[in-house]
């Protein structure tokens, strides 16, 4: 599917040498029920490694659903069924098997949700969460592991002289930031965000997209937003859904400026939804 | 705003709008007079109550009051043995109902399936706040003091009144739980948190301030508790004391005053209003202080956490 001659401009606008993608997880005809609604319906597509996808499409069109997939949170609910496959590298394990615990999955899959959601607990707590919830109890060992994760979400300097205090004290972009330490301290393989910026202001924006664009050489990302510009800015990857289908996937640049699919072009372009 | 809209409305119109505005607020002003007759109805009538109470009982409190026995003689009767057996009752109630009530509420809320069965026992634990209390006497004469054989005891009364407040403590642990948000619980999930760590780490922490208000409004409820006493065969009058729990030698602790005979301050105030003596009354009088003292010191510190926990938490 990607076959590079020029050496291609990277988002950001950085010109990097052409590696061939090498594939994190690969969607196998995904189908996915609320009850009797289908609300995915056939999609297939790969996740490569250490890079960004974009999903975008009108509202409703699946998006969050599909993404949820990726941590078996729709097990969380009644009434809800997969079909299909989502195999993840290196060791090639369906992960919505049903006889794969989807703690398991949750472990490895890290998600950042729409709206800020901070425990209310320390900052410190927060972050180390998902150390203590895997067993880590060395105090030392939690000390390192929250620094880090918190110079990785770029929120460091902003609290390391106030981890003790409440995570609601924080600003909106800074709890958003909060999450993503808290989701990246546990170094999962895959990030999910879905729409990540959605409840915040520009400033706070610009900040959170930056930080994404960065963590790219840590952890291969899935992002769900709504905002055209954003997966122009942050994705190497995009895909675009409408109706529970995946209407066009390929390199953001080749969404962006010359898709293949007429429906892709009227989305892009404004001319629809 | 539109100016343009404004200057061509009419002055017909204008008048209109004022008319209806000055009606809307006659209604409304009636309408809070009203309100604030009934108000004080019922304050003034409470008030009175509590007036008379105090001008009765206060004379009588004494530090003699609450360390002596009842007597025959009413100048020397105190409520030792009540306020001890109700503390002790107290103790047991708060041990019984407070894991049962939050254990169940959890379940409910968070483990159970959602099918008919779920749907019953919900029905039933809210119509269960209802049911009178003196009922509850009954069941507990049948099952704790004949069928268990704890006899007339501490234990059995403590039981009781457990069952008596477990709907206030599950449908106030219920309603604790249901306000934390739904994507604290993702959030938690998302992290890899068994359902087990997200009861103990979050909701269980998150919900204290509205479980501890729960908690202490029922014993605020069964502390004033009567019939459901008298029920199960608590004395009127007793002068000694059940057994310490705390023992003076290994291992320091002992059960024997569960099984100890008991009164209560209620039932001592009702042994003595139905005196014919007025200074016994006037004792009567006296428990009620204390009574409604302890009543309002609960409903004040279940006032005092709920506030400060909300404070400290907002979703
Ligand atoms: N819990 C649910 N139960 C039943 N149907 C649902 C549920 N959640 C979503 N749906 C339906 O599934 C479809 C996809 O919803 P989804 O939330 O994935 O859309 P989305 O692309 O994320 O939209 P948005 O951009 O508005 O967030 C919609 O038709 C929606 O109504
Ligand atoms: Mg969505």
């Amino acid at each position: 599917m990607v076959t590079e001659t020029s050496s291609p401009v990277f988002p950001g606008g950085a010109t990097e040498p052409v590696v061939p993608p090498v594939a994190k997880a690969q969607v196998h005809d995904l189908n996915f029920f609320y009850g009797e609604l289908r609300a995915l319906k056939g999609i297939s597509i790969p996740i490569y490694k250490h890079l960004v996808t974009a999903l975008i499409g009108p509202s409703g069109c699946g998006k969050s659903t599909f993404l949820r997939c990726f941590n078996r949170m729709h097990d969380l609910y009644p009434n809800t069924r997969y079909d299909g496959r989502i195999v993840l590298m290196p060791d090639n394990v369906n992960i919505l098997h049903r006889e794969v615990d989807p703690i398991e999955v949750r472990m490895r899959i890290g998600m950042v949700f729409q709206k800020p959601n901070p425990f209310p607990k320390s900052i410190f707590e927060n972050v180390a969460y998902g150390l203590r919830v895997r067993g880590i109890r060395n105090r030392a060992v939690l000390t390192d592991k929250v620094e880090e994760a918190l110079r990785g979400a770029a929120l460091w300097d902003e609290v390391k002289d106030r981890l003790a205090e409440l995570a609601f004290n924080l600003s909106g972009g800074q709890q958003q930031r909060l999450c993503i330490a808290r989701a990246l301290a546990t170094d999962p393989e895959i990030l999910l965000f879905d729409e990540p910026t959605s409840a915040l202001d520009p400033i706070a924006t610009a900040s959170i997209e930056e930080l994404i664009a960065d963590l790219r050489s840590k952890v291969t990302i899935l992002i769900v937003t709504h905002n055209m510009q954003q997966a122009a800015r942050v994705s190497d990857y995009t895909a675009y859904m409408y109706l529970g289908e995946l209407i066009e996937f390929d390199r953001t640049q080749t969404i962006f400026v010359k898709p293949k699919k007429k429906q892709t072009e009227d989305y892009i372009t404004g001319r629809f939804g | 705003m539109n100016p343009g809209s404004m200057s061509s409305r009419t002055e017909v119109d204008q008048a209109h709008i004022r008319a209806l505005v000055t009606s809307g607020k006659r209604k409304q002003l009636l309408f809070a007079i009203a309100g604030l007759t009934c108000t004080m109805i019922a304050l003034l009538t409470l008030l009175a109550a509590f007036l008379q109470l105090l001008i009765d009982g206060l004379p009588r409190l004494s530090w003699d009051f609450l360390t002596n026995f009842p007597s025959r003689h009413a100048t020397q009767a105190g409520i030792l043995s009540a306020w001890v057996g109700s503390a002790m009752v107290m103790v047991v109630t708060m041990l019984a109902a407070v894991p049962v009530g939050v254990g169940a509420a959890v379940y409910l809320e968070e483990y159970a399936p959602r099918n008919w069965l779920t749907d019953l026992i919900e029905i039933n634990v809210t119509n269960l706040a209802g049911v009178p209390s003196i009922v509850y006497g009954l069941l507990a004469l049948g099952l704790f003091v004949y069928q268990f054989g704890f006899g007339e005891s501490v234990l059995s009364a403590g039981l009781t009144l457990a069952l008596l407040i477990l709907p206030i403590i599950i449908v106030s642990t219920r309603e604790a739980l249901r306000t934390i948000p739904g994507n604290i619980r993702e959030g938690a999930y998302a992290m890899g948190a068994t359902r087990w760590q997200m009861v103990s780490n979050h909701l269980l922490p998150y919900s204290t301030g509205g479980i501890l208000t729960g908690v202490i409004l029922g014993m605020a409820e069964a502390i004033g508790q009567t019939a459901p006493i008298i029920c199960i065969g608590a004395l009127t009058f007793i002068a000694f004391l059940p057994d310490s729990p705390f023992g003076g030698s290994p291992p320091f602790i002992n059960f024997s005053w569960l099984f100890s005979e008991f009164t209560v301050l209620p039932i001592q105030m009702y042994n003595w209003v139905s005196r014919p003596d007025k200074a016994f009354q006037l004792n009567a009088a006296a428990a009620g202080v204390i009574l409604l003292a302890m009543t309002l010191l609960m409903n004040g510190l279940a006032i005092y956490i709920r506030y400060t926990v909300r404070k400290k938490i907002k979703w």
